[in-house]
């Protein structure tokens, strides 16, 4: 090998290491950062519904993980995640879930229904399911402007029965759109469970009745999941029509903060926890030859002030004042309307 | 040259697709057939299979992935094939559209037109009769438009597309080619929120808006000769927002309304611009509000039940003496 792709190849060895850290970092932050809100939600600070992602984060991290600026992603309910990976200020995330002026809202709507169109991240509504319509919209924008981009739509297992579901994967399927979509089987929807959602094993088996490729992957290896988003990612960039990856997994905490899930089989949990996404990846680390422990205490220490930042913040951040529950209704009319004739 | 309603809509969709290449158009037959009504016709030739998108039968997502592409700046154009299938799109228009730009914290824009051909009169019976344009009049974050005219057809539907803010645009299927009239040449557009007054009165108000107001035109005529009475007719042309000012000048000008529409009486915009002159030109009225509208029926398909359901001139005319008579 000539001296030159020696050096190219280890720098790309050295991108890759780093890369893998920074995944590493984005799965500890959200961790952290879940039970955080959990722990403010139990102090009233953080109001309302809060959907804990907590044993999911390998899910988004891996699949946001390959994606460029410009990409298009719309999060499920559970996934603030996907805001932290894709680049939002954690002090807007948090401002955000305090209904704060600071906020992605600016107070209007509660948890992650406020998107951030900036960073590509489109705000879901709470009718599970019909942003997956949306995230085809965007991926046909894609196709007709020749962009070589993707979107991304994250749904559960549950909003998979939901009819906007099926038509957005048809005609994603019937249009070859760039577009991922990913399923985060948690198992439970709300309180229902899987045999009551569908009568067969995988979402992903779906795919193949619209024309395209369905993936399963454990969503708690976050390896294996970076490593399918990757190809999956690029085939789709490429123009190679739509792919569906889902992901197994299993939710934490309840549906809500509000819920205790008394429903579920508490071993169950445990066997899941036994599988929790942040131990497996460390395992990897250290057989790469990581030093875990000094990574993780640095690892530690910066969530750690990444989220205090962020709470303090939120909590010195205004409220919106009360008659600005009337802004933000209609965009501004066009300021030079082309007319020439009667009115 | 004199063009139909429907001529009208397609020289806008014409016009504004060559004006801005952002703007598309997508639904269910709308390419290769030119759309059920043909008003859709020429577009693929013109344009191309990129920017007229032939859908599935899929409403939630014609509507949902119109969504998806104007938040990234296009101009989509989509539409119910007959504006009674809205109801499967109902969520996305009233949740994923319209709260849009509320829950970004004013940080984002939905550009879409929804095109909705309604409107009863037509035999089209339970399913291709509807006139469901109050299920949207009462959500913020919407605008809603129903032309009556041509010229509005044109004028309004070229507003809609240029609005960063989603549009219901109801056309009424039973004026497409039944009315005519000549359009100016070149680039003309009417303001979405603002009302027409068609006809100057003294002696009484009708306010309207869409397919009755041909109706209320021909019963305007009728009382004139029959009666000698002096009618006025307001053309709302806008439903969501309502033009306030215009509602009660004319209300104050003749101190008697009549408000009509071919949507149910229950729950119709009627009962809205009812109050609104209720609350604010009270003491200027001379006599009740009344209102002419559907029966609150489905809208069924033998003609003589038809017939029995809807508005027409002479239960409009009936409307206006009984009123006159205050």
């Amino acid at each position: 090998m000539a001296h030159a792709e020696i050096t190219a190849a280890s720098a790309e060895t050295g991108q890759r290491v780093e890369y893998e850290l920074r995944l590493y970092y984005w799965m500890k932050l959200i961790r952290a950062f879940e039970d955080r809100v959990s722990l403010l939600h139990r102090q009233n600070k953080i109001l309302g519904g809060v959907y804990s992602g907590a044993g999911q984060e390998a899910i988004l991290t891996g699949v946001c993980a390959p994606l460029q600026p410009g990409d298009f992603v719309a999060p499920l309910h559970r996934d603030l995640g996907v805001f932290l990976v894709r680049g939002v200020d954690p002090g807007r995330l948090m401002a955000q879930l305090m209904g704060k002026e600071t906020g992605l809202s600016r107070g209007k709507d509660s948890f992650l229904h406020g998107g951030d169109l900036e960073h590509g991240i489109f705000g879901s509504t709470s009718m599970l399911g019909s942003s997956l319509p949306v995230a085809a919209g965007a991926a046909l924008k894609f196709q007709i402007k020749k962009e070589p981009r993707v979107a991304v739509a994250f749904f559960g297992e549950g909003a998979s029965s939901r009819g906007d579901a099926h038509e957005a994967m048809n005609f994603a399927g019937v249009r070859k759109l760039p577009i991922v979509f990913v399923c985060e089987n948690n198992r439970y929807a709300y309180s229902t469970p899987l045999e009551k959602q569908m009568a067969i094993e995988n979402v992903a088996d779906r795919a193949a009745a619209y024309g395209f490729k369905g993936h399963v992957v454990s969503g708690n290896d976050l390896l294996a999941v970076v490593q399918l988003a990757e190809h999956v990612i690029r085939r789709v960039r490429e123009g190679g029509g739509p792919e569906l990856i889902e992901c197994k997994t299993y939710r934490y905490r309840g549906h809500s903060e509000h819920d205790a899930a008394l429903y579920r089989d508490q071993e169950e949990l445990l066997e899941w926890q036994s599988r929790d996404p942040i131990p497996q990846y460390e395992s990897y680390l250290e057989k790469k030859g990581h030093d875990l422990k000094r990574i993780r205490a640095e690892i530690d220490e910066r969530t750690r002030a990444a989220l205090q930042q962020a709470v303090e913040f939120a909590e010195r951040s205004p409220a919106p004042a009360p008659a600005e529950a009337l802004e933000d209704l209609y965009a501004p009319a066009p300021m030079n309307p082309a007319s020439n004739g009667r009115t | 040259m004199e063009v139909t309603y429907l001529t009208a809509i397609n020289q806008a969709l014409h016009e504004e697709m060559r004006r801005d290449e952002n703007v598309f158009m997508m639904g269910e037959d709308v390419a290769e057939l030119g759309g059920a009504f043909k008003v859709t016709d020429g577009l693929l030739a013109a344009f191309g299979e990129d920017r007229v998108i032939d859908t599935p039968i899929a409403e939630a997502l014609i509507v949902g992935a119109g969504v998806g592409a104007a938040i990234l700046g296009m101009r989509p154009v989509v539409e119910m094939q007959f504006g009674d299938f809205i109801s499967c799109a109902f969520d996305q228009i009233v949740n994923t559209a319209a709260t849009l730009r509320y829950r970004h914290g004013g940080r984002a824009a939905c550009p879409l037109v929804i095109r909705a051909p309604s409107g009863a009169g037509v035999h089209g019976a339970l399913f291709h009769s509807q006139n469901p344009e109050a299920w949207f009049t009462r959500v913020p974050g919407l605008k809603v438009v129903a032309p009556a005219t041509a010229y509005d057809a044109k004028g309004l539907l070229k507003s809609a597309i240029r609005d960063d803010n989603p549009v219901i645009y109801f056309e009424h299927k039973r004026l497409y080619r039944s009315i005519k009239e000549n359009l100016p040449e070149g680039d003309f557009t009417v303001p979405i929120g603002v009302a027409e007054l068609r006809q100057s009165g003294r002696d009484l108000s009708i306010i309207t808006y869409g397919g009755t107001l041909h109706q209320c035109l021909d019963a305007a005529s009728i009382v004139a000769r029959e009666d000698g009475l002096s009618v006025e007719v307001l053309d709302l042309r806008t439903l969501l927002p309502l033009d306030r000012e215009a509602i009660l000048a004319t209300a104050r000008k003749t101190g008697k309304a009549l408000i009509v529409h071919e949507d149910r009486l229950t729950g119709g915009i009627g009962g809205e611009v009812a109050a609104i002159i209720a609350e604010h030109a009270c003491e200027s009225l001379d006599a009740p509000v009344r209102r002419v509208a559907a029966l609150d029926t489905h809208t069924a398909f033998s003609p003589s039940l038809e017939e029995f359901i809807l508005p027409n001139a002479n239960k409009i005319v009936a409307a206006i003496r009984g009123l006159a008579a205050y």
